[in-house]
């Protein structure tokens, strides 16, 4: 298997509005996907057109190499999935609901059936408040039963809709986590996000949407992040401390009024560190900054990620 | 399909017998067999002569099978038709309202299937209404009433357990009838996200065809109304029955099922679920 989700030309109109513009999604096995994006750009539709809720007005696409919307029933029980924030029967328990999506599963084993649905609410931090209506939920709490509800059986691939919504930093990092180990354990994750910070510790692989298009999409290493990182020497002599760091080889060497910047490229920061004291350079902090992913994507789309109408 | 391996249709039948509103419908069904053998114990009058919901009130005091007759004829026009459509038009609307219909078409149920589902789901439904009241009525005629041999309104008399016997049958037709009540409602549910307008349209679509039923100079479009034989089980009461109406009535309400779900089906099955 090569790619876990594949599409050729993706394309969804609403009576006169094109939501999602010709996508060719390749989002390879065992990657970790994020679908990066404003507001309205088209990421939920595309997502909706994944799962064959929604049937594109033109374009193919296959997951897990298995055409859809023709082999839904056979690979979509490899599929676990969030949409558009979590979605249950408010007047029913946690375990209740799961137990409920469950049992509609018909390749799904009856009998481990109750196991499966208390280690989905485990793993995702539920167990306590299992037995809880529904309706009492947090904001944060119905978002981990919406991932719980994912994972109740093994996936291939996990098909996440803005899976931070609505929780703390605490649970934020820990749906990262959660991503970062299923990631490990070899399921393809396609986690999508209107911000990046969210999800480029995570991610190998990125899709940025635009008002409806993809407008770029491939491995981070590809971004050359390392390549951008800055450094930033404090000192009271900014113009002879950027002369040291021409010197040592950094690009775009800037002067400001506290110090002087410069982009590292393949030099060690150690090593700069070392040229500017044995320099004499009165050094009162040195700082490396990594780009953010943000401004990349705005030189790569032109576009910044604001709500496109 | 065994009923181990029917899982989904066990959640879905749970869903719907273990809903508060559900359950107060049936709790106020089963009451109304009881409130009219209380009315009629206690105003001691066996009602008057001439028209044949007259005869079977009247006959409440004579047997207590009547009681439930009775009430099966008093909820028959609105009552039932209101209690599966809440249930049917709630059936896939309350689903997309909720946001969990997305859920169960990515587990994934085939929308088929989930229709199918949905549809047994509300003729049980249908058929627990309808049996509420007759063992409702049925318990409250033991009670208060004479257990005896029932005479039929053709004058003729069946035993207490033959009685009973053309009590079910009255129930399985007037299921029967309702169920283009629960197919209408389905397809209706198919159409909006919004459950109580499913179940206001399919409940309005009923009456309409029971009012259209009362207008003499439309007689030429009555045999196509679903309702205009809803009341034909009274043939049953009578010896011998005759069947020929109830035939009719059952062959319309089968048409209007298979056209109802037909659409449902058409609706449902390319949607596009934005829910």
């Amino acid at each position: 298997m090569t790619a876990a989700i594949a599409s050729a030309g993706l394309t969804k109109r609403f009576s006169r509005q094109v939501v999602v513009d010709a996508v060719d999604l390749d989002v390879p096995a065992g990657s970790v996907y994020g679908f990066l994006g404003p507001n309205g750009s088209g990421k939920t539709t595309t997502i909706r057109i994944l799962l064959g809720l929604v049937r594109p007005t033109s374009g193919s696409h296959a997951l897990l190499d298995e055409p859809m919307p023709d082999a839904g029933a056979r690979v979509l029980p490899r599929v676990g999935a969030l949409v558009e924030g979590p979605a249950f029967h408010p007047y029913l328990s946690g375990r209740a609901n799961l137990a409920r999506l469950d049992s509609a599963d018909r390749s799904a084993p009856a009998a481990t059936s109750a196991r499966r649905v208390d280690e989905a609410l485990h793993r995702v931090g539920l167990a306590a408040a299992a037995a809880k209506r529904y309706r009492n939920y947090s904001l944060g709490m119905r978002q981990r039963l919406g991932i719980a509800a994912a994972l109740l059986r093994p996936r291939d691939l996990l098909v996440l809709d803005e899976p931070t919504n609505g929780l703390d930093p605490q649970g934020t990092r820990e749906v990262r986590n959660l991503i970062a180990q299923l990631g490990r354990d070899g399921v393809t994750v396609f986690v999508s996000s209107h911000l990046l910070s969210e999800v480029e510790q995570v991610c190998t692989h990125v899709g940025v949407m635009s008002v409806g298009r993809l407008v770029w999409q491939g491995a981070l290493a590809d971004l050359a992040l390392q390549q951008r990182v800055r450094a930033r020497v404090l000192t009271p002599d900014p113009a002879a401390a950027a002369a040291v760091l021409t010197r040592c080889g950094l690009r775009d060497v800037e002067i400001d009024a506290g110090g002087a910047t410069g982009v590292l490229g393949e030099t060690r920061p150690e090593d700069v560190v070392a040229a500017l004291v044995a320099a004499g350079i009165a050094v009162r902090g040195f700082t490396t900054e990594r780009p953010d992913l943000e401004e990349i994507f705005v030189g790569l789309t032109g576009a910044g990620f604001d709500v496109s109408g | 399909m065994t009923w181990r391996r029917a899982r989904f249709l066990r959640s879905e039948l749970a869903m719907i017998f273990r809903r508060r509103r559900n359950v107060a419908l049936l709790v106020v069904l089963g009451l109304i067999p009881v409130l009219i053998g209380v009315a009629v114990q206690l105003s001691g009058t066996s009602g008057g002569r001439g028209s044949q919901s007259d005869s079977i009130f009247g006959g409440i005091t004579q047997n207590g099978i009547f009681d439930a007759l009775a009430a099966t004829l008093a909820v028959l026009p609105l009552f039932f038709p209101l209690a599966v459509a809440v249930v049917s038009g709630d059936a896939v609307s309350g689903e997309a309202n909720l946001g969990t219909l997305r859920y169960l078409l990515a587990v994934p149920v085939g929308r088929t299937r989930l229709l199918a589902v949905k549809f047994v789901g509300i003729v049980v439904w249908t058929l627990a209404c309808v049996c509420t009241v007759a063992a409702m009525g049925v318990a409250t005629g033991a009670v208060l009433f004479p257990r005896g041999r029932l005479t039929l309104l053709s004058g003729r008399t069946v035993s207490y357990l033959g009685g009973i016997e053309r009590l079910l049958l009255v129930s399985g037709y007037v299921a029967a009838c309702l169920a283009v009540v629960g197919a209408l409602g389905l397809f209706v549910s198919t159409m909006t996200e919004v459950p109580v307008a499913a179940m206001a349209a399919t409940l309005v679509l009923t009456i309409v065809s029971e009012v259209l039923d009362q207008v003499p100079q439309l007689h030429a479009i009555h045999p196509a109304l679903p309702s205009h034989y809803w009341l034909d089980w009274i043939e049953l009461l009578r010896d011998p029955v005759s069947t020929a109406s109830m035939t009719r009535g059952l062959l319309v309400a089968l048409a209007y099922v298979a056209l109802f779900l037909s659409l449902a089906w058409a609706r449902f099955s390319g949607k596009d679920v934005t829910s």
